[in-house]
């Protein structure tokens, strides 16, 4: 099952330039959750936060909590590899291990973290394939086939089982249909909605129609604040600040 | 440039939905005119009008679902074209009533004259206030006036309720010309239909402005029925 995520008083920084300011969200799990805003407005730079990925930057720190489930992400001696463990991430280009079969795509996760039993690990590929709507698609060719012979669609897909495969409490996704076209859009859009009965997803993009279609609440940043946090339907409809109903309208700056 | 071109259509959308709102309180007025005046020529006059109203009414559809496909609508916006499309459909159907005012003044010009113990005039009157200050509200987006059209209401119907009485009594005492006491009342049902049209009106312009869903009797600033 996935887990809630409590962001409380977060502020980011990228050396002195203050990204982040007091963001405070609370995001339900088993939902999706949308992040949109212009770009610059720390939207990436938040989902980054949620698993330790801020910090992989030099001279980037934060103040602030992030709670997923039970697990306190920055509390001392937490080890950020365990964090990115229990937390998929998918980006914005596909990233396939170019060189690797689909398969050992999708199990690379589950060897490096010590599962080598054949059984297991067909089991966990088929499972997170049939997740990610890949399965039908490639199920003759797993071993065959590289994860760079695919599609871009497929590949993202693929790049989504991946992140599935070691069972992550929470799904980041950073704009991952920007690259994709409308047919293979759909297909994630569809695949993010199935997601949530197993897993709490937040999704970052600049497609407000597409947070409209998929996301359960959404957020709005702006110059590093979170100006709204509602439920998709009340956001995208009756905004309660200006600020949303300009950037939603077309009408900001 | 894309948002100017659509800012362009959300005013087009404006200016013609008004434009058609003026021919319907125009076909009101000639209807009831015709009916004042016995004068069928005036209620020729509303059938045509009646068919420039459709048309209207065609090509606003048109202009919205263009809009709704094109340029997606977010907030504001989109309740704006949402509050249009239906705003459009209750001005069609104020077209229609238009009509059937002047069909039933039509035949009742072809009767000898009838002692009427209903004031049309006054009634079309209160009619018309409501309609056209649902548009004003609309023009101006303004909630408090369509506010006050929802409260006007009520008159109308006391209105249509005490012509009812008066003309079912009026049916007792001459029974002869009881299909011309029908025809009256017939037009005060059209007429109090139009009313409730313009508070449909003033209902879609409270949504648009303010986000609020006011219909079926739940205030401006308060939840649903019950709520």
């Amino acid at each position: 099952m996935g887990a809630g995520i409590e962001v409380k008083d977060l502020n980011a920084w990228f050396g002195k330039a203050l990204v982040l300011k007091e963001v405070n969200m609370t995001v339900n799990a088993n939902a999706v959750t949308a992040i949109i805003g212009p770009s610059g407005c720390g939207k990436s730079t938040f989902i980054r936060c949620l698993n330790r990925m801020h910090e992989t930057v030099p001279d980037a720190r934060l103040t602030g909590t992030v709670h997923i489930g039970d697990m306190d992400v920055y509390a001392p001696g937490v080890i950020p590899a365990d964090v990115r463990r229990r937390i998929g991430m998918v980006f914005q280009k596909a990233n396939p291990f170019p060189t690797m079969s689909i398969y050992d795509n999708v199990s690379a996760g589950l060897r490096l973290n010590g599962f080598t039993r054949r059984r297991e690990l067909d089991a966990a590929v088929e499972y997170s394939l049939r997740m990610a709507a890949l399965w039908d698609e490639v199920k003759d060719v797993l071993k065959k086939k590289s994860g760079a012979s695919l599609s871009g669609g497929q590949q993202q897909r693929l790049c989504i089982a991946r992140a599935l495969a070691v069972q992550p409490e929470l799904l980041l996704m950073d704009e991952p249909c920007s690259a994709l076209d409308p047919i293979s859009t759909g297909k994630i859009e569809e695949l993010i909605f199935q997601l949530k009965t197993e897993y709490t997803v937040v999704i970052v993009t600049h497609n407000m129609q597409q947070a409209a279609r998929v996301a359960d609440a959404t957020g709005f940043f702006l110059m590093g604040k979170l100006i709204e946090f509602d439920k998709t339907e009340k956001l995208f409809t009756t905004p309660t600040d200006k600020r949303t109903e300009d950037y939603i309208t077309g009408r900001f700056g | 440039m894309i948002r100017s071109r659509f800012q362009q259509g959300l005013d087009d959308l404006k200016e013609r939905l008004l434009e058609m709102g003026g021919m319907c309180e125009a076909a009101i007025e000639l209807a009831s005119e015709a009916y004042r005046t016995r004068n069928g020529r005036l209620a020729q006059q509303v059938f045509e009008r009646e068919k420039m109203i459709n048309q209207s009414q065609r090509l606003i559809d048109e202009l919205a679902v263009d809009l709704l496909a094109m340029q997606q609508p977010m907030a504001s916006d989109l309740r704006f074209v949402l509050a249009v499309v239906k705003i459009n459909s209750d001005l069609e159907r104020v077209g229609d009533l238009a009509v059937h005012v002047a069909q039933r003044s039509l035949d009742l010009s072809q009767e000898p004259e009838l002692e009427v113990p209903v004031d049309i005039g006054r009634m079309t009157t209160a009619v018309s206030a409501m309609l056209r200050r649902a548009l004003e509200s609309f023009l101006a987006a303004k909630a408090e006036v369509a506010q006050a059209v929802l409260e006007m209401d009520s008159i109308v119907d006391r209105m249509k309720d005490e012509a009812f009485v008066n003309l079912v009594a009026q049916m007792k005492s001459d029974p002869e010309r009881v299909r011309a006491y029908i025809d009256v009342l017939l037009i005060t049902r059209s007429l109090e239909r139009i009313a409730d049209h313009a508070t449909n009106i003033a209902e879609d312009v409270i949504f648009w402005v303010s986000g609020a869903d006011v219909r079926h009797n739940a205030r401006f600033g308060m939840g649903p029925e019950g709520d």
